[in-house]
């Protein structure tokens, strides 16, 4: 088994694209605080996000007649990045620009292209993924939710735990069973209409810190049209695991605590001591080669490959270095950790330790894929 | 097998040191000898001259390619001065010195160690005690690196300049202190591209892309262990806990080998940063890769007769040398911090 990471491609249009970005950025998040910038890509502002959809930012490499922009990975990656660098808010889109538009992309129908993808491309419209079930986290081939045929469409039941964002999403893609056979068979995709499909409650799961990020979602003989079908019926579970090396493999995998590493430094000064220089050099030198995987993956999604051991190992290795950033700084730093507060770098740390947990849970716990990895090494 | 032959350079490198060097050939080198017959195999093939221009011997490849046949000897645990040979010829080139044959290697490559170089009439004279030089006993000739009135000079000295104090690393590659007292030709001496600050740069970039290759074979063979040794009823490469410490392994190779590429593509034109970020990733890597490989291969891996040693003893010994992580990362961090925090991300991004 070979693990390949190759030079990401040269990208001279990108360059100048993150010029303009960062001044965009510069002026956009002029009053925002270090522990608003600290909520990372968790940050929701549907204003922002409009302004990126005039801006060209989101849907960036799709074609022009679905709204995008048809520019490459490596340019949208710029994009990606300078967000995350700058504690940009871009929840609302996020989803939806990473991974639910490129599979409509893939494999929509021509109706659900052209009904949804300009909305998400414009920075109007954001995406929630209904996958995790009460019973059905990491073992997403147990899920028992089900969409039964019916006249015109299908009835669906079942419910789904852990959906992020899904108080606040215009639309989810639904993970369910549509036909008979066990575990990965008979699984399909479903474009579900959140504001209007009747039968769905949607409850709040307040996380650790008391904020409401993910939720219930229960559907209770929820109609969904035949044309809801994303793809073929009973193509769900290869749709599902071709979307996971867009969902691993970005810089929000090792940037999610890029702004206590921004408070380090601020607090450090121009002129380190020794420990603080060696451990600002050491992330700084874990940030940069782990950006060279990522940009090096999104150069093989470019070409059409599917990466999905190097995206797993993107994600290793990255959620490794960013749940331990902050553990280095608390003990540099004579602070004590608040949620919330004047104090910038307290509150900065403190409401980072407050999500870290779930950083290594989202998108396929720590476990799982280092059961990829393993696989990948040729080990079962 | 690990990805260290994606080029034409790689092929040709991994052909001549898997004719060439295998157990015991690596035994004999760790007993002191010299393995000519590999040595002189490496030479006609070209590879110690990779990183000059063709008109020089050179194969014309860019220089982060020429580099990368060092994954390949990393791999193979090649017992031999391949990359100090390579750095010599690099030092020299850009004094403009002609690259002798045989094997070569440079001063000084320890912190605080400096020769005293004098000019005199009809010629030179350069002295001092330089610490660990790679392969010292072994090389015929030197390039050092000394000021002459504040400015960069490369010496070309033959090993009659020196007396050795034998020294080795952890694998027993001759690391050793030579005493050097000898007056040179006028044509012996040049102004230096280079100084020993950017000498020790560029072999901590060579280092990385051994450390590198040690580690991608380290994966692979220690997958392959995992997957013949039977333990409970099954091979020991099932249990969830050996699958992860080698997807663990697998991470820090992988970007180990990211590092290593960046750094190889900042030596010309010659960039600090890429090195010092890759020098601390890598070093770091190569303890934890070598920590699993050792768990992974249990007590067999321990003894003498396995090769598993012959690849992690280098790893501990290469993550010291031109500097270790403390060092290289120290450097970084200070550049880091005069950037300060809101330059922070432009100059991670700029790296």
């Amino acid at each position: 088994m070979q693990i390949t990471f190759p030079p990401p491609p040269p990208c001279p249009e990108a360059e100048i694209l993150r010029a303009e970005v960062r001044a965009f950025l510069a002026d956009e998040l002029a009053g925002r605080t270090p522990r608003q910038r600290a909520e990372s890509w968790n940050g929701y502002d549907r204003d922002f996000s409009r302004k990126l959809g005039q801006r060209g930012w989101i849907g960036m490499t799709w074609p022009k007649r679905y709204g995008g922009h048809e520019r490459n990975a490596l340019e949208r990656y710029v994009v990606l990045e300078e967000m995350l660098a700058a504690g940009a808010p871009v929840n609302m889109h996020w989803i939806a620009d990473r991974q639910s538009g490129p599979l409509l992309l893939r494999a929509g129908s021509e109706a659900q292209r052209q009904a949804v993808l300009p909305r998400i491309a414009a920075g109007e419209c954001g995406f929630c993924i209904g996958m995790s079930e009460p019973d059905s986290g990491s073992d997403l081939a147990s899920v028992r939710t089900r969409a039964v045929p019916v006249q015109g469409g299908f009835l669906v039941n079942g419910t789904k735990l852990w959906t992020s964002g899904a108080h606040l999403a215009d639309y989810m893609i639904l993970f369910c069973r549509t036909g008979p056979g066990e575990r990965h068979e008979g699984t399909s995709q479903l474009l579900v209409d959140l504001k209007h499909t009747k039968g769905l409650s949607i409850r709040p799961v307040r996380a650790l810190s008391g904020e409401h990020h993910f939720n219930e979602v229960v559907f209770t003989d929820a109609f969904l049209p035949e044309d809801a079908v994303i793809g073929a019926l009973g193509q769900g579970w290869a749709q599902v695991t071709s979307e996971l090396a867009y969902e691993r493999s970005g810089p929000e995998r090792f940037l999610s605590t890029f702004q206590v590493v921004v408070e380090l430094a601020r607090a450090l000064g121009p002129t380190p001591s020794d420990r603080g220089a060696i451990a600002l050099g050491r992330l700084a030198a874990h940030m940069i080669a782990l950006r060279r995987m990522s940009r090096s993956v999104a150069g093989m999604l470019q070409q059409g490959g599917n990466p999905a051991l190097e995206a797993a190992l993107v994600k290793e290795v990255g959620n490794t270095l960013e749940q331990e950033i902050p553990e280095i700084v608390r003990l540099l730093l004579d602070t004590e950790p608040e949620a919330d507060g004047a104090d910038q770098l307290a509150a900065v740390l403190g409401h980072t330790m407050l999500h870290i947990p779930s950083f290594s849970l989202r998108g396929g716990t720590r476990e799982v894929l280092r059961g990829i990895i393993a696989r990948g090494l040729g080990l079962r | 097998m690990p990805d260290h032959t994606n080029n034409m350079l790689q092929l040709t490198a991994d052909r001549v040191f898997a004719d060439h060097v295998a157990a015991r050939e690596l035994a004999a080198a760790e007993s002191g000898v010299w393995p000519q017959a590999a040595w002189d195999a490496v030479e006609s093939a070209g590879l110690t001259r990779a990183l000059l221009p063709e008109a020089a011997g050179g194969y014309g490849v860019e220089p982060a390619e020429a580099l990368s046949l060092l994954t390949v000897a990393g791999a193979h645990a090649l017992p031999l001065p391949l990359a100090e040979t390579m750095l010599a010829g690099w030092l020299l080139a850009g004094a403009g010195l002609a690259m002798p044959d045989g094997p070569l290697s440079v001063a000084p490559v320890r912190r605080g160690d400096a020769l005293a170089l004098t000019q005199h009439p009809g010629g030179w004279h350069l002295a001092g005690t330089v610490h660990r030089i790679p392969w010292g006993r072994s090389v015929t000739t030197l390039a050092a690196v000394a000021m002459h009135r504040g400015a960069a000079m490369v010496a070309l000295v033959p090993s009659s300049g020196w007396t050795v104090q034998p020294g080795a690393n952890l694998a027993l590659e001759p690391r050793d202190t030579l005493r050097i007292a000898v007056d040179l030709p006028t044509e012996a001496v040049a102004p230096a591209g280079p100084d020993a600050g950017q000498l020790r740069a560029v072999g901590a970039a060579l280092r990385c892309q051994q450390i590198a290759g040690a580690l991608g074979q380290l994966v692979a063979m220690t997958t392959q262990y995992a997957l013949d040794r039977t333990q409970f009823g099954r091979p020991i490469g099932k249990f969830q806990a050996v699958q992860h410490n080698l997807a663990i392994l697998a991470g820090h190779a992988a970007a180990a080998a990211a590092a290593a590429d960046s750094a190889a593509e900042a030596i010309a034109p010659l960039r600090l940063l890429p090195i010092a970020a890759a020098k601390q990733r890598c070093g770091e890597a190569a303890g934890v890769g070598a920590a699993i490989a050792h768990q992974v291969h249990g007590a067999i891996g321990f003894t003498y007769e396995h090769g598993l040693h012959y690849l992690t003893k280098r790893l501990w010994s290469w993550r010291d040398e031109f500097g270790n992580e403390t060092e290289w990362a120290s450097l970084l961090g200070r550049h880091m911090a005069e950037a300060g925090p809101d330059q922070l991300w432009t100059e991670i991004s700029a790296v």
